[in-house]
């Protein structure tokens, strides 16, 4: 890009900004991503509204493109790292505001397995979206996601997995949690790439999630289903 | 007598050729190949192969059509496709699994996680199919975050190649320095795999 071409951000009003940042965030520039963060906390937008306006907004077109085939692994990872980098700005700044909370998730990948990336897709996407998320990384066997479920009491448990040599233990954790009479205080996602529908209802989960925007898009829906059911019980 | 065909992964198809020739197969078996990179995007494989094995149905040059892929990350729907069609592929999960033989396999892949495997096809690829497939090379800093987990590298060698050896210790230090294995398994299942095409028999 030559120098009558670069675009300066500064210049730019809200709207092209936003829009800018999207693209950016699509590319996976970070440092422009997080100028753009900068710029609009400056303007006097809230840190939510840059959070959800710029940052998740644009995320979410990389998750669709992502799904759709346009975009792969690296091209994703790099946008995540930009979000990342946004959120990085905006955190102390939404804990000092206060940003709505929709609800909170524990996540892990299950035992036997190392794999993370879309695990940590998911968890970005949900803070991104509301939710207190309570990460406890890979390789976790069933202690781990009991002890955390009686520590952070969250409304949703999320596993990940992507080997189909250790997806079968989500049906360990689910049964688990049945044989202790809980199952039914979690809603159970799961996700990973060769899981489908099929394999989440065999299980016992409660939805499999295909990508991190059908993951918050389904956490969003079974966490007021359940505040409906509290409410009117 | 039409001969039969192997449909399979770019990533075997120099394997399979030795092995038909090894095997004085010539004639009756042939192969053809889908692209090996679909390694890293699973998803393509199972439309590549529909057309490929669509194709090859309505040539009518060949006896029987057999897969030359494992599950391959397709995560089961490579499996419902070929009972739908009776086909039959060459089991296990990955070519590594194949290679090493099921059940060595399952021991290396539980006595440590973490472990990034590769064959002679990897190794000799490795450059194209991991660091630009992957955008390592323009991009070092998606490294942690994509083998940020892994502490080995073992080499599944069907081959015993020292120009290859030392391209997999090579690949071992790219991925953040890795320790590094190699074990010599020959061409394993796929072995067995390729005869059993030959004469028709279920792999």
């Amino acid at each position: 890009m030559s120098d009558e071409d670069e675009i300066i951000l500064a210049e730019l009003n809200d709207e092209e900004l936003v829009q800018q940042m999207h693209d950016d965030l699509y590319e996976g520039l970070k440092e422009e991503v997080v100028e753009g963060v900068e710029i609009l906390l400056d303007r006097g937008w809230t840190p939510y509204d840059v959070l959800t306006k710029a940052l998740v907004a644009g995320m979410t077109i990389v998750g669709i493109d992502f799904r759709d085939g346009i975009l792969y692994v690296p091209e994703v990872l790099m946008a995540a790292n930009s979000m990342k980098a946004g959120m990085g700005v905006l955190k102390p700044l939404l804990a000092e505001t206060g940003a709505p909370k929709i609800g909170s998730m524990v996540i892990g990948t299950v035992k036997g397995d190392i794999h993370d990336i879309g695990k940590n897709l998911v968890s970005m996407m949900m803070e991104g979206a509301g939710f207190e998320v309570y990460d406890i990384g890979i390789n976790n066997p069933v202690e781990n996601y009991l002890e955390a479920l009686e520590e952070h009491k969250p409304e949703i448990l999320g596993m990940s997995a992507l080997l189909t040599t250790t997806m079968p233990y989500m049906k360990v954790v689910v049964d688990t949690l049945v044989e202790k009479g809980i199952r039914d205080d979690y809603i159970v996602l799961v996700g990973g790439a060769p899981l489908n529908e099929e394999f989440a209802e065999n299980v016992g989960a409660d939805a499999y999630c295909r990508d991190a925007a059908v993951a918050v898009e389904t956490a969003k829906e079974w966490v007021a289903k359940m505040h409906n059911r509290r409410a009117s019980a | 007598m039409k001969p039969n065909l192997i449909i399979g992964c770019g990533a075997i198809a120099q394997e399979l050729v030795a092995l038909i020739k090894a095997n004085g197969l010539q004639g009756g078996l042939e192969v053809t190949a889908l692209p090996a990179i679909w390694h890293n995007t699973p998803e393509k494989i199972l439309p590549g192969l529909k057309e490929k094995v669509a194709a090859a149905q309505a040539s009518d040059k060949y006896e029987k059509i057999y897969i030359g892929y494992a599950d391959c990350g397709t995560g089961g729907l490579l499996d419902r496709y070929i009972d739908e069609e009776g086909l039959e592929r060459i089991g296990g999960d990955h070519c590594y699994a194949f290679y090493a033989g099921q059940a060595r396999f399952s021991e290396l892949f539980e006595q440590e996680l973490g472990t990034f495997y590769l064959t002679d096809y990897l190794a000799r690829h490795f450059d194209r199919l991991i660091i630009q497939g992957y955008k390592l090379d323009t991009h070092p800093e998606l490294l942690p975050m994509m083998f940020g987990h892994y502490s080995k590298l073992v080499y599944l060698a069907q081959v015993d190649d020292p120009e290859l050896d030392e391209l997999a210790r090579q690949a071992a230090d790219k991925l953040g320095g890795l320790a590094y294995e190699r074990h010599i398994t020959g061409y394993g299942e796929l072995a067995t795999f390729v005869r059993a095409a030959a004469g028709g028999e279920a792999g």
